[in-house]
């Protein structure tokens, strides 16, 4: 009787430690990039783990969380009401953990000769306003306004900083990626778009907003109108040794930090 | 003697366990038949389920007749129309580019070329119905659009003509095969009458070889029709995705968004969680679709049925 349960013991044991070898992330495509070059530098410091980053939007990674197919999901956003109330009704407990911060640089084609714009002046491009970089100092073009699906964090972080109370115009168009709004940015003449301080290159231009260029100073002083924090969520605190609590270690250790920085976001502060 | 005596006299016994056996037979093969139509009673039966609470709660009239279309927004609003008109307008555009030569195709095919061309040629053309859609979207985003906006002056290359042309592209293997089957199946000796009546290869063509395979023909663009209506990477990645109804309804050079796309697009943030109406909604609109095929098909049904009497002189 005692070697059976000290057998069920040792084979309880064994399957909780492959358990905590495994590591499902699920959710923005923001915060997907760094997750997953923090999953590959945690996969070669510990081989026998494995990590498994999922890109499918912050909307889903809180769903995959509250349904508990992830241990850890990740947000470009804060949770909303609605999923905190859901979540406190399955017995999910969500705890926050700042991953980076980022700003959503307003991006143009290159030939746009515009320097600089305002909030308000781009809540009223997006609001369908103004239709025409003309009236706002720029060439005689008609302006295509791009925005992230309604499904992404980037777009409920625009909503909140940008647009406000006010809807965007219906001639918007929509595309599914920060990657899909560059290469529509950069492929047309008269477009505007924001995505994530990672996703800015050479290949489009990054407007001043309010008279300040987003960069990792602007935003690590919050001077930057349209910056954000970028979050991972587990479910309770995670247990102290565990996987988990070694992979959200990364977030502040020197490695981390440099990663993130590599990747193009702003670190957050060391603790 | 005695052996033959028995097989043909049968017992009551024997005779009720072969009627048994018989019907068992056909109850199971009934069973495998009717797996498909129970199949699709049930996807009707779960989509119109969580379609329902929709209709409840927001009703059907806004959802038919308004084109304000903002699920996330605090008070969100669900007008649909504009997802209709585009996806109308998209699967009209494709079928209008790609029916007069994909049936012309499919007449070259079937009575001009030489035999061994046409054995080459119709695996080629197929070949494009194995092409997955993402890579023809992707096409579209790379090649589509900017031609389309260093060329025909588009302000944006994604757009409602983006879209219908490479739907048009996907529609066509499909028109263009099942047409040319249907027009091999109307038979030598139609063609070789009408050639016996004194009639050139062109009226043979016009006057009877087409109208004699009507019914194929339609049925190949009603298939064309609905995968136009039916895709949905495709229209994502090229239409732009914009809830507006084009002003004016003919300009294509304005993106537009349809139907499926927003049922793809929005899925992920409308979980039962975070807003219901949201999520339901999307039901609503997968509901129409469905009724929209389930219409095409039945049109198409009552065309065939109407030409098979017309053939056979009723």
């Amino acid at each position: 009787m005692k070697t059976q349960m000290m057998v069920a013991g040792i084979i309880l044991g064994s399957v909780c430690a492959q358990a905590q070898d495994k590591l499902v992330l699920d959710g923005s495509t923001t915060v997907g990039p760094i997750a997953k070059a923090f999953a590959e530098y945690y996969m070669r410091q510990n081989p026998g783990v494995t990590i498994t980053v999922s890109e499918s939007g912050s909307g889903n990674g809180a769903k995959a969380l509250l349904n508990g197919t992830c241990d850890i999901a990740n947000l470009s956003r804060d949770l909303k009401d609605a999923e905190r109330k859901a979540m406190e009704e399955k017995g999910v407990k969500p705890v926050t953990h700042v991953v980076a911060h980022d700003a959503l640089p307003i991006i143009v084609h290159p030939s746009n000769k515009i320097k600089g714009l305002t909030v308000d002046q781009l809540r009223d491009i997006y609001a369908g306003k103004i239709t025409n970089w003309k009236n706002v100092d720029g060439p005689d073009l008609k302006i295509v306004v791009i925005s992230r699906d309604t499904n992404s964090g980037t777009f409920e972080t625009f909503k909140e900083l940008v647009l406000k109370e006010e809807k965007i115009c219906e001639s918007a168009e929509y595309v599914g990626s920060n990657g899909a709004i560059r290469q529509r940015v950069q492929a047309t003449k008269g477009a505007i778009g924001y995505a994530g301080l990672g996703f800015v290159d050479r290949s489009v231009k990054a407007l001043e907003i309010n008279g300040i260029a987003p960069s990792v100073k602007t935003v690590l002083d919050k001077t930057y109108p349209i910056s954000r924090d970028l979050y991972m969520f587990t479910n309770g605190e995670p247990k102290e040794g565990s996987c988990a609590v070694k992979f959200l270690g990364l977030i502040h250790s020197e490695k981390g930090r440099e990663i993130i920085e590599e990747i193009g976001f702003v670190p957050v502060e060391k603790k | 003697m005695n052996f033959a005596h028995e097989q043909i006299v049968l017992t009551v016994a024997t005779r009720r366990r072969r009627k048994v056996t018989a019907w068992i037979g056909s109850a199971l093969l009934f069973a495998v038949t009717s797996v498909a139509a129970v199949a699709v009673l049930a996807i009707i039966f779960f989509i119109a389920r969580d379609a329902m609470p929709f209709f409840r709660e927001c009703g059907a009239v806004s959802f038919f007749t308004t084109n304000a279309w903002y699920p996330t927004s605090d008070s969100p609003q669900f007008g649909a129309l504009a997802l209709f008109t585009g996806s109308f307008i998209v699967t009209i555009t494709a079928v209008i580019i790609a029916v007069p030569p994909g049936i012309l195709a499919a007449v070259c095919m079937s009575d001009l070329l030489p035999f061994n061309v046409r054995q080459l040629l119709k695996p080629i053309l197929e070949m494009l119905a194995a092409i997955p859609s993402v890579v023809y979207g992707f096409f579209a985003l790379v090649v589509l659009a900017p031609f389309m906006q260093d060329h025909l002056g588009a302000s944006s290359g994604v757009n409602a003509l983006n879209a219908s042309i490479i739907l048009a592209v996907m529609a066509l293997p499909t028109i263009v095969s099942v047409s040319e089957d249907a027009l091999q199946a109307s038979g030598r000796e139609l063609r070789e009458g009408s050639y016996a009546i004194g009639a050139t290869r062109a009226e043979t063509l016009v006057k009877v070889v087409i109208p004699a395979s009507f019914s194929g023909i339609f049925s190949a663009v009603l298939l064309g029709v609905m995968r136009a209506l039916g895709e949905t990477m495709v229209v994502w990645m090229a239409s732009g995705n914009a809830a507006q109804i084009p002003k004016p309804f003919y300009n294509l050079l304005l993106p537009i968004r349809t139907l499926t796309a927003t049922i793809a697009g929005d899925m992920g943030e409308a979980d039962q969680m975070t807003g219901s109406a949201h999520y339901s909604v999307l039901f609503a609109m997968g509901l129409s679709l469905l009724f929209f095929s389930f219409l095409c098909n039945l049109a198409g049904e009552w065309v065939v049925t109407r030409q098979r009497k017309y053939l056979r002189g009723g």
